[in-house]
C-alpha cells in the first residue's frame, strides 16, 4: 500500500481554456511529480486527453484521481499501472552525419533498435525510435556512448488500454441517452 | 422568447434576474462602471448592498446564502477589487457555499498586457472554486452566467468566479436567455445504488449502538425531516459537526450536541465506542476526527456524501452511499426495521453530567465577579427565544457562540468552519440580515475579528440593517492565548490587544452600544438590545483568561479531552 509505483492517469475533458491549469494544481497541492505529460484531441470531436504518468502510492492516486475527476470540465478521469496499458512514447536523436556515416555496424543498430532517419543533410541527421521509456534511453545511451548526440528530444507518454473501447465512449452515450429521455 | 439587441451589462443584469437574484453585495470601481449604470436602471428590481470593502461583500453574501439557501452574488472591480475578494472565495469553497462572484475586467484586447488594474483573476481562483470563467464576447452572458449559477448551486453548492471584460459589458448582442440546467462533463446529483443502500440498511438494522455524525449536507440537501424520520425509525443518537448545526433542533431527544476539538464530551466519546458510524454530509475534517489512526477504529463506517471525492479521503469506508441525501437518507429509512437502543442512548447522560460539572455550569453560572463568554452567549439566546439566527466570527467567541447557543430550526448557524476566517462574522452578519429579514441575526464576535471588518460597521448604518453585534471583549486574541496557556507555557506572544472604545466607534456609526461589564450591566444592556428594532453592538468586558472547554489537543485521539485547568 505505501510503495509508490508509476500510473498513468488519463483524463477526458471538454476543451476548454485554463484546464492543464487545473489539473496540475491537484497534482501540486499532493506534492505529485508529473513525470511526462500529453495532450491532444481525443477520438471524439470535442473532447481532449490527457495522458499523465506519475510516481505515487495507490491511495494517494485514488484521491488524487478523483479530485481531477470533479473538476466540472472533465469528462472522465482515471488511473492504470502498465499492465493494463500499451504504450508508448517518441524520441528524436540528432547526431552529426559525418560520425554517423563512419560509425560501425550503422546497420545493426537501426535494425535492433527499429529506428529510422527522418532527415539528413551534410552536418547532421536525426533519427527517430518510438517505444517504451527503457527502449529510447538504451538507444540514447549508445549512441551517446559510440559517436555523441547533438540533441535529444523524449515525448510524453501516449496509451491506450487493453480493453476493448474506451470508457469514455459508453459514459458519453448513456450521459446522451439520460438527456433525451428527459 | 423576444430577442433583442441590448448591452453585455444590460444582459448580465437581466440573466441575474432570470436566475432569482434580488440581491448583490457589491463595490464600484474602474471596471465595472458600465454595469453600475446600467444597474442604476434596474435599481427596482436589484438591492445593491454597498460594502466597505470587497471582502466582506463576500462573506455577505456567503450568510445570505446560508440563511436563505439561495446563491449569493457578488459584484466587484478588477483587480485589487477581485483580489479582495480571495478569502470569502476560499471560505466558500471549503465551507461549500453557493456564491457567484462577478469581476470585472479590463477591455479583452488589453488582457495580459499588465494594463491598469489588470489581474488573472482566472488563474488565482481556479485552486479554490468550483468554475471559474471570463468572459470576453457580450454572446457569452446569458450561457455563461446561468451555467454558473446551476455549477454554484447544484451537487456539493460552492463558489464560481466570473470574470467579465469591460468591452463585453459595453458591447451589444442579441439576447435569448436559455436556463443551463444539464452539463455533460458535471453530474451533481450520482445516481443512488440499491446495492449500498441495502448494505447500509442492514449494517444498521444489525448494530447494537449506533451514532449518526450529521453534516452541513443535510442542510444544504433539505433532508432535515428525512434525517429525523431516519434517527427516529432505528433509534439513533446523533451529534452534529459545526457547520451541521440546526440541522436537528438543540433540545431534541437524540440530539447529542456537537463534535470535535471543542465539542461535546458525550458524542467524541462515544465516536470511539459506537458499533456502526453513520456519517451524513460530512468530510471527517480533522478538526472532527483528531487522530485518525485512533478514530472509531472499533466501528462500521457509513458514509452518506454527494462528492465521490470525499469517500474514502480521511477515513476509510465500509459502505459508501453515494447521492443527495435526502433520497439516500429516505430511501435507506424505508429498509430499516424500527427499533430502540435506549440503554446505549442513555450512557451519553454519565458523559453530559460529567461535562455539565466540570466545563458547562461553571460558564453559564459562574462563581466570579468577571463576566464569562458562555454566559454572555446563553443570556442571549435566552433572551431571542432560541429562535435567532447565530452568526460567529472565528475564535473563543465562535466555540463559544456555537456551543452556547440554542437553535430551534434549520439553517440558523452561519459559521466559517474549513477555512476557519477572522473577520467573517461582521460581513456574514449582514448577509444573513438580507437574506433572513424577518429572522433575529445575533452576531457574536471578538475583538480581534472585529477589527478585521469593521469597515461593515458602515454598511450596517447605511442600510440601517437591524443586527445584534455582541463583543465578546477579553483583550486578546483568545483562541490563540489558549494555546499559548495550554502548551506554549504561557508565552503570549504578539496576542495581548490594545482595543479603542467600541462603543464609542459603534456610535460614530449612529449604532445604539453599551458596554456590560456586571451581570447587571449585562442583562440591561441585553433588554435593551432587543428593546429596539435597530442595530445595536453590546461589548461585553469578559474574563481575559477565558478558557473553551472541553478541548481535544490538535492531533490528539478524539478521546483525548481536556475538561479544566490543571490545579497546581
Amino acid at each position: 500500500m505505501n510503495t509508490k509505483q508509476l500510473y498513468t492517469v488519463i483524463i477526458f475533458s471538454e476543451n476548454t481554456v485554463g484546464l492543464l491549469n487545473q489539473i496540475t494544481i491537484i497534482f501540486t497541492r499532493r506534492q505529485l511529480n508529473i513525470e511526462t505529460l500529453s495532450v491532444s484531441p481525443s477520438a471524439i470531436r470535442g473532447v481532449h486527453k490527457f495522458t499523465i504518468t506519475t510516481f505515487a502510492e495507490r491511495d494517494m492516486i485514488d484521491k488524487v484521481v478523483k479530485q481531477i475527476d470533479k473538476r466540472v470540465d472533465i469528462l472522465k478521469a482515471y488511473y492504470n499501472t502498465d499492465e493494463d496499458l500499451v504504450h508508448q512514447e517518441i524520441a528524436l536523436y540528432k547526431v552529426s552525419s559525418e560520425l554517423f556515416m563512419k560509425m560501425k555496424g550503422v546497420e545493426e543498430l537501426i535494425r535492433k533498435y527499429n529506428a529510422r532517419v527522418l532527415e539528413m543533410n551534410e552536418d547532421c541527421l536525426v533519427l527517430e525510435k518510438s517505444g517504451h521509456y527503457a527502449e529510447t534511453q538504451a538507444l540514447f545511451e549508445e549512441l551517446s556512448h559510440s559517436i555523441g548526440v547533438l540533441q535529444f528530444i523524449r515525448s510524453g507518454r501516449i496509451a491506450i488500454t487493453k480493453s476493448k473501447v474506451e470508457p469514455l465512449s459508453d459514459m458519453l452515450s448513456a450521459i446522451e441517452k439520460k438527456i433525451n429521455t428527459k | 422568447m423576444d430577442k433583442t439587441q441590448i448591452t453585455g451589462s444590460e444582459a448580465l443584469l437581466r440573466t441575474l434576474i432570470a436566475e432569482g437574484v434580488d440581491t448583490i453585495f457589491g463595490y464600484p470601481g474602474g471596471q465595472v462602471i458600465p454595469l453600475y449604470d446600467c444597474l442604476y436602471d434596474y435599481s427596482d428590481r436589484l438591492k445593491h448592498v454597498l460594502v466597505r470593502h470587497e471582502q466582506g461583500a463576500t462573506h455577505a453574501a456567503q450568510g445570505y446564502a446560508r440563511v436563505s439557501g439561495k446563491t449569493g452574488v457578488v459584484l466587484v472591480t478588477s483587480g485589487p477589487g477581485a483580489t479582495n475578494t480571495i478569502t470569502g472565495i476560499a471560505d466558500a469553497m471549503m465551507d461549500s457555499t453557493p456564491i457567484v462572484v462577478i469581476s470585472g475586467q479590463v477591455p479583452s484586447p488589453l488582457l495580459g498586457s499588465d494594463a491598469f488594474q489588470e489581474i488573472d483573476v482566472i488563474g488565482i481562483t481556479q485552486p479554490i472554486t468550483k468554475w471559474a470563467y471570463q468572459i470576453r464576447k457580450p454572446e457569452e452572458i446569458a450561457w455563461a452566467v446561468s451555467r454558473a449559477f446551476y455549477i454554484a448551486s447544484t451537487g456539493r453548492p460552492g463558489p464560481v468566479v466570473i470574470d467579465f471584460a469591460k468591452d463585453a459589458q459595453t458591447g451589444t448582442t442579441d439576447y435569448l436567455y436559455e436556463k443551463v440546467n444539464h452539463i455533460r462533463s458535471y453530474q451533481p446529483f450520482p445516481e443512488m445504488n440499491q446495492g449500498s443502500i441495502s448494505a447500509a440498511a442492514s449494517l444498521i438494522n444489525g448494530a447494537k449502538k449506533p451514532f449518526a455524525l450529521v453534516g452541513q449536507g443535510v442542510i444544504l440537501s433539505g433532508a432535515e425531516k428525512e434525517l429525523l424520520a431516519f434517527l427516529e425509525k432505528a433509534d439513533i443518537p446523533a451529534a452534529s459537526t459545526a457547520l451541521g448545526l440546526s440541522a436537528m433542533p438543540t433540545g431534541y431527544r437524540l440530539n447529542k450536541g456537537m463534535l470535535g476539538m471543542h465539542g461535546n464530551v458525550g458524542p467524541n466519546r462515544k465516536t470511539n465506542d459506537c458499533d456502526v458510524l453513520i456519517a451524513i454530509g460530512m468530510r471527517f475534517d480533522d478538526r472532527v476526527t483528531g487522530n485518525l489512526q485512533a478514530y472509531a477504529r472499533q466501528a462500521k463506517i457509513i458514509h452518506f456524501d454527494i462528492d465521490l471525492s470525499e469517500i474514502g479521503k480521511n477515513v476509510t469506508v465500509d459502505v459508501p452511499v453515494l447521492g443527495d441525501a435526502k433520497e439516500t437518507l429516505a430511501a435507506v429509512t424505508h429498509l430499516l426495521k424500527p427499533a430502540s437502543h435506549t440503554d446505549w442512548i442513555d450512557s451519553f447522560r454519565t458523559d453530559e453530567q460529567e461535562e455539565y460539572e466540570k466545563v458547562i455550569e461553571k460558564e453559564i453560572h459562574p462563581q466570579g465577579d468577571r463576566l464569562q463568554m458562555g454566559e454572555v452567549v446563553r443570556k442571549v439566546s435566552d433572551a431571542a427565544n432560541s429562535d435567532a439566527v447565530l452568526v460567529t466570527d472565528v475564535g473563543q467567541n465562535q466555540m463559544m457562540g456555537i456551543r452556547y447557543f440554542r437553535y430551534s430550526r434549520t439553517r440558523s448557524v452561519v459559521t466559517s468552519g474549513g477555512l476557519g476566517t477572522m473577520g467573517f462574522g461582521l460581513p456574514a452578519a449582514i448577509g444573513a440580515k438580507q437574506g433572513a429579514p424577518d429572522r433575529t441575526v445575533c452576531l457574536f464576535t471578538g475583538d480581534g475579528g472585529l477589527q478585521m471588518t469593521l469597515q461593515e460597521l458602515g454598511t450596517i448604518m447605511q442600510e440601517k440593517l437591524n443586527v445584534k453585534i455582541i463583543v465578546l471583549n477579553n483583550h486578546y486574541l483568545g483562541m490563540v492565548r489558549q494555546w499559548q496557556e495550554l502548551f506554549f507555557d504561557k508565552r503570549y506572544s504578539a496576542t495581548t490587544m490594545e482595543n479603542p472604545d467600541f462603543v464609542a466607534i459603534a456610535r460614530a456609526y449612529g449604532i445604539r452600544s453599551r458596554l456590560a461589564t456586571t451581570r447587571r450591566e449585562l442583562d440591561e444592556a441585553i433588554a435593551e438590545m432587543f428593546d429596539s428594532d435597530d442595530a445595536y453592538m453590546l461589548v461585553a468586558d469578559v474574563e481575559t483568561h477565558g478558557m473553551v472547554y472541553p478541548m481535544v489537543p490538535a492531533g490528539a485521539p478524539i478521546t483525548h479531552i481536556i475538561m479544566e485547568r490543571e490545579r497546581k
